[in-house]
């Protein structure tokens, strides 16, 4: 075992993003196409007005089924999905017993089991946790034999409809089972990158044939990881590893909207989630430090890690996310300072290879989101 | 036009006059991706060979460029600072970075032949 690829999983697409010119990269213990041969800016501008095809099946695609699967999902987060119906879908976390994030994922019910969507590198840790959790009635399958789509842009709705009549209408956040070109696909409006799009889940033995369908029109150009990562970074979400990990809590993360309201101190069902007792807690005490925006002076990037001081050299924050906004035309950077120096406007101050920088705390996102809304 | 010369961490160097020319290769744009930004070094300050003379910046992470030769800055390719996309577009003409006046021209003769430079690019394929 030389060759440490050669330990490394491939998607079923692997071979269509070679033909395609992909520069492939490990990510998550996968072969993963970081970009093709446009670029990652051109990729990130492509996706912001036209569509983008990209490979997510890397990530964990997970079904609970049973009729204690609520019980179970509940006792791991702190959701409520009592309220959530058939064909909608939420975005929510596992925690860990100090408040911390195991892992963000969406959560999806279908009419007899649910689903999760769940970081790839996170995945198996994961499924263990759901696995223990899990009682008698309740069953778990990890779906080895599903790959994962992303049609994400301003486009994707009218490239979708040349195919499939329902993706079209449905509203943002929900799902549903749809033939595209007499494929079976379960397709939710969601993604990662702030823009409307899909998330189309297919068999892998139909996943080539649905993404060069798909690629086959003018306005969809096949995208990378690394646009993926600088178009989540300008829509202000987290990205677990980085901004998000274990030892930050729901709080800190300026997450609170994601904790259902049932389930918070004052909600009728309060707490019975890991970690229960500091997040509680942190809903009247706020936690020291917490989640921001940062847009660094000038054009130098500010990677994570990077620690941030106050003009007068007292340690402020850390950068967990940083690089150039494509559509900001700029740097941009999010990071957890001092709650007490997080107003919008606040001035931290750290050192780039000897350049001092300014970065100012501003509001996320840094583009404002355009998913779909409803007429 | 003189013989270009590389250095085994992909930047070219070609003597133009009494100075020499420094930038990367293609090889080495096109493993950076999207150039977002270039920091050059002052004009007057002394870079040594294998050191760090520049800064490039992708979007995905910075790399340096370490200077094939020794000697002080006389010129910098201030077009980088508002168009750094140039190196990816032409790394090995518009994209140059610097002109070095060398302390030993010599120097070069270190450095590998379009040939060598050809045959370590070959073993990374």
């Amino acid at each position: 075992m030389d060759d440490p690829a050669a330990q490394l999983q491939q998607t079923v697409l692997y071979e269509l993003h070679q033909s395609l010119g992909a520069r492939i990269v490990p990510f998550a213990d996968y072969q993963m196409p970081l970009n093709y041969s446009p670029g990652i800016i051109k990729e990130h501008r492509h996706t912001r007005t036209s569509a983008s095809l990209f490979d997510v099946s890397h990530m964990g695609q997970i079904r609970i089924h049973g009729a204690g699967a609520i019980e179970t999902l509940e006792s791991l987060m702190p959701i409520d999905l009592s309220t959530v119906k058939p064909g909608q879908q939420r975005y929510n976390f596992l925690t860990n017993d100090n408040g911390g994030i195991v892992d963000d994922l969406m959560i999806a019910r279908f009419e007899d089991h649910w689903q999760l969507i769940v970081n790839a590198a996170n995945k198996m840790k994961d499924l263990e946790l759901i696995t223990a959790a899990c009682g008698s009635r309740t069953t778990v399958d990890y779906q080895h034999d599903a790959a994962l789509i992303a049609l994400q842009g301003p486009a994707a709705s009218t490239i979708l409809s040349r195919h499939s009549t329902g993706p079209a209408s449905l509203p943002f956040m929900h799902h549903g089972q749809f033939e595209i070109d007499d494929i079976p696909c379960s397709v939710s409006r969601s993604g990662y990158t702030g823009e409307d799009g899909f998330e189309i889940s297919v068999s892998n033995s139909h996943a080539i044939t649905l993404a060069q369908s798909l690629l086959a029109h003018p306005e969809v150009e096949a995208a990378g990881l690394g646009c993926r990562d600088s178009l989540r970074l300008e829509a202000g979400l987290c990205l677990h590893g980085n901004d998000i990990n274990e030892q930050t809590t729901p709080l800190e993360a300026n997450l609170l909207w994601a904790i259902s309201p049932e389930r918070r101190a004052d909600g009728k069902r309060p707490g019975n989630f890991p970690g229960d007792v500091r997040i509680l807690k942190e809903m009247t005490t706020p936690p020291i430090q917490c989640r921001v925006g940062l847009r660094p002076e000038g054009k130098i990037a500010v990677r994570p890690p990077t620690t941030l001081f106050t003009e007068a050299g007292v340690e402020s924050g850390l950068v967990t996310s940083g690089s150039f906004g494509p559509s900001v035309e700029g740097p941009i950077a999010m990071g957890y300072v001092n709650r007490a120096l997080s107003a919008l406007g606040t001035r931290h101050h750290t050192k780039v290879r000897g350049n001092p920088i300014i970065l100012t705390v501003v509001d996320l996102p840094f583009v404002t989101h355009n998913y779909h809304q409803r007429r | 036009m003189s013989e270009t010369r590389f250095t085994d961490d992909h930047e070219w160097a070609r003597s133009e006059g009494d100075l020499i020319v420094v930038g990367i290769t293609n090889y080495a744009q096109e493993q950076l991706g999207d150039i977002v930004f270039v920091e050059l070094p002052n004009i007057g300050n002394t870079v040594e060979q294998g050191q760090e003379a520049a800064v490039i910046e992708s979007v995905k992470a910075a790399g340096d460029v370490k200077s094939p030769v020794t000697g002080s800055i006389a010129e910098v390719n201030e077009t980088l600072v508002d168009h750094p996309e140039m190196v990816n577009q032409d790394p090995t003409g518009e994209g140059w970075f610097y002109k070095v006046a060398p302390a030993d021209p010599a120097e070069m003769d270190d450095l590998l032949d379009e040939t060598a430079y050809d045959n370590i690019l070959a073993g990374l394929e």
